[in-house]
């Protein structure tokens, strides 16, 4: 697969921030973003993929995908479902090991990934509700799969509960009195539980963060908060992975799409250059014929902004 | 995902005392319950229950299956379960028959028998998490693999431990505390901080209670998921093993079919205890108030001029009203 030459959507930070809106940045979540701890070498990616394989008991999910990120860059990844989205984060984040291929971080190769590696590795993921533990306190779910311990596995709970006070006024807006670091999650309404998915992220010093299907479930005043979140992620020089259904929703903030079809890449498309109107065009052109053959791909993904639209051809 | 998530009502306002009930309800009931109960025997046979007789008495008998309880109640809550334990504190005690019989060293028989434990919580631990067979179901079958085991291992033999009580470690593990306190009762107490301390305050518990709770959670946040559930099972095996070495040398006596009939007594402690059969919820308090509710009641019967005959019948009801109690609990404060 060719892909586009890094310039041609890896847009300098800047021009990306003026045109969206700053002023934004007094929501709390987004005042939680520390800015960048480790930015990548210069010309380096943050993360790249080569050549990333999988199937599951015989059915190839993923198939030779390539794919990078830049840092203060936003990926939107589009597909249908089974289209393999899942699965390629979970390569990223380590919970899949792919069959071929691979991965590389600020230009290193990385083998063996685990969920722990990919965390030092600065990796986090927003997995919204469905990685929340329901009959357990907010302490034990910020601090979940590395709670702070002494050398014999001893929990500090003391210290776990002093910080998730502290991110629960400082971060997550919690200002309810009755609301504990002892406090189970079970009672808390979608909207803390969506604060308390992202903070559990965030706390950590993300470089890398993967938000799978964030707005499933979300009110639109829910949403639009998460949306300028995204936002912010960039501002903060941090990158991340913006996964969804929901097209409108990614190319509100998504520097580049890559529409993932049967396990392949069918394109990768800046928004600079695409209209939605185009972008919609292209998903169903996709949903509809299948993958795109080489040149078709290369002539879409390189087509000069003012051409007109021409993604309603038939295909195959 | 549910999509009616986010149309969902707020929940109702919360107030500071709701809070408070709310995060400790269960262990509000079980306290209650375990009040009632003792309370009640008070009243109907004072005479009894009065004395410290009785309390000595359960001092030295609720620790046979209360050590196993507290430990049960942690495999319980990471969404576990492990019926092979009666027959592991049998198997144990092969152990201890054979190195003790070979080496006359009643120390070297205690480590085997505990290392015997570790042994089978181990193999319970090894086929659910890499056969990927449910707990219930495979330990159903190692409850019977392992009693099988010991009887033809000691060839269906009973053994006389008579001769072992002279040793040091005999009084240690179930000798008196001052010629007054039984030592299974003392144990009992240290394993109970032991155990409490492992699943309050150790990566362990953390560990149990999320992947009981949420399993697809915690493989996505980097659990080691099959190491704990190993080592729960194995923690099991040893507490089972330890229990059946106070049995049998308390009567010094060990038979091959011992430990059957502490089944239900310790399961029933558990779940009277709050523990949840779904898993991410239950306490190593609730489990001991619960395992002495559960000690209590044989007692109780005979004390208030009740025949033995009304026992089950009085298990069943306060198992039931316990188990109604925490779900209704539940329902009310969350």
């Amino acid at each position: 697969m060719t892909l586009p030459p890094a310039g041609e959507y890896g847009m300098p930070a800047g021009e990306r921030e003026s045109a969206r809106q700053p002023a934004q940045l007094a929501n709390p979540i987004i005042a939680a973003l520390e800015p960048a701890a480790a930015p990548p070498p210069k010309g380096e990616k943050r993360l790249e993929l080569r050549h990333i394989s999988k199937s599951f008991g015989g059915v190839q999910v993923l198939q030779d995908v390539n794919m990078d990120l830049g840092s203060s860059e936003v990926v939107g990844l589009l597909g249908d479902n089974g289209a393999g989205k899942s699965t390629l984060i979970k390569i990223i984040t380590g919970v899949h090991r792919p069959d071929a291929g691979e991965i590389l971080f600020g230009g290193r190769r990385v083998g063996g990934l685990t969920v722990q590696r990919a965390r030092e590795l600065g990796v986090e993921t927003v997995y919204q509700e469905r990685a929340l533990a329901d009959q357990l306190p907010l302490w034990r779910n910020i601090f979940m799969g590395r709670a702070i311990s002494g050398p014999l596995g001893f929990l500090k709970v003391g210290d776990m509960r002093r910080m998730t006070a502290e991110l629960m006024g400082e971060s997550m807006g919690f200002t309810s009195a009755v609301l504990t670091p002892d406090t189970v999650v079970k009672g808390l309404s979608g909207g803390e539980r969506q604060g308390l998915a992202i903070v559990r992220a965030l706390h950590f010093h993300a470089d890398i963060i993967i938000l799978d299907e964030p707005t499933m479930g979300l009110s639109l005043k829910e949403t639009e908060k998460l949306l300028r979140f995204v936002e912010g992620i960039r501002t903060a020089g941090k990158s991340a992975i913006f996964i969804d259904h929901n097209i409108f929703h990614v190319y509100s903030v998504a520097d580049r799409i890559i529409v993932l079809d049967r396990g392949r890449i069918a394109g990768q498309f800046p928004t600079s250059r695409y209209s939605l109107d185009e972008l919609l065009d292209i998903m169903r052109e996709v949903a509809a014929g299948g993958t795109f053959t080489e040149q078709e791909r290369y002539r879409l993904a390189d087509r000069p902004p003012e051409a007109t639209t021409g993604a309603s051809e038939e295909h195959e | 995902m549910n999509p009616a998530v986010a149309t969902r009502t707020p929940p109702r306002p919360r107030s500071a005392l709701t809070a408070f009930t709310s995060t400790w309800a269960s262990q509000i009931g079980i306290t209650v319950a375990f009040c009632a109960l003792w309370l009640g025997f008070i009243v109907l046979a004072p005479s009894t229950f009065l004395s410290d007789r009785i309390y000595l008495s359960f001092a030295q008998t609720t620790p046979y299956f209360g050590i196993v309880a507290m430990f049960l109640t942690m495999v319980i809550i990471a969404g576990d379960i492990d019926l092979s334990f009666p027959s592991e504190m049998a198997l144990g005690m092969v152990g201890f028959v054979f190195t003790w019989q070979a080496t006359g060293s009643v120390e070297l028989g205690i480590l085997a028998a505990l290392g015997v434990g570790a042994l089978a919580g181990l193999f319970n631990g090894l086929v659910v998490t890499y056969i990927g067979i449910p707990s219930l179901v495979v330990t159903i079958g190692t409850q019977f693999l392992f009693r099988g085991l010991t009887l033809v291992l000691v060839n269906g033999k009973s053994y006389a431990l008579v001769t072992t009580s002279t040793a040091p470690s005999y009084q240690l593990l179930v000798g008196k505390l001052g010629g007054i306190i039984p030592m299974e009762f003392v144990g009992l107490l240290i394993l109970a901080v032991v155990a409490w301390v492992l699943l309050n305050r150790h990566r362990l518990g953390q560990n149990a209670y999320v992947i009981g709770d949420n399993r697809l959670a915690a493989g996505l946040m980097g659990i080691p998921i099959r190491q704990t559930r190993i080592l729960l099972f194995v923690l099991t095996g040893v507490a089972a093993a330890l229990a059946g070495l106070m049995t049998s040398l308390q009567i010094v006596n060990f038979y091959p079919s011992m430990g059957d009939g502490f089944l239900l007594p310790t399961l029933a402690a558990v779940f009277v205890g709050g523990t949840s059969v779904f898993g991410g919820r239950g306490s190593v308090y609730g489990t001991f108030l619960g395992a002495f509710m559960i000690g209590a009641i044989q007692a109780g019967i005979v004390a208030v001029g009740l025949t033995d005959y009304y026992t089950n019948l009085f298990y069943g009801a306060i198992v039931l009203a316990a188990v109604s109690v925490h779900a209704m609990l539940q329902r009310r404060f969350e």
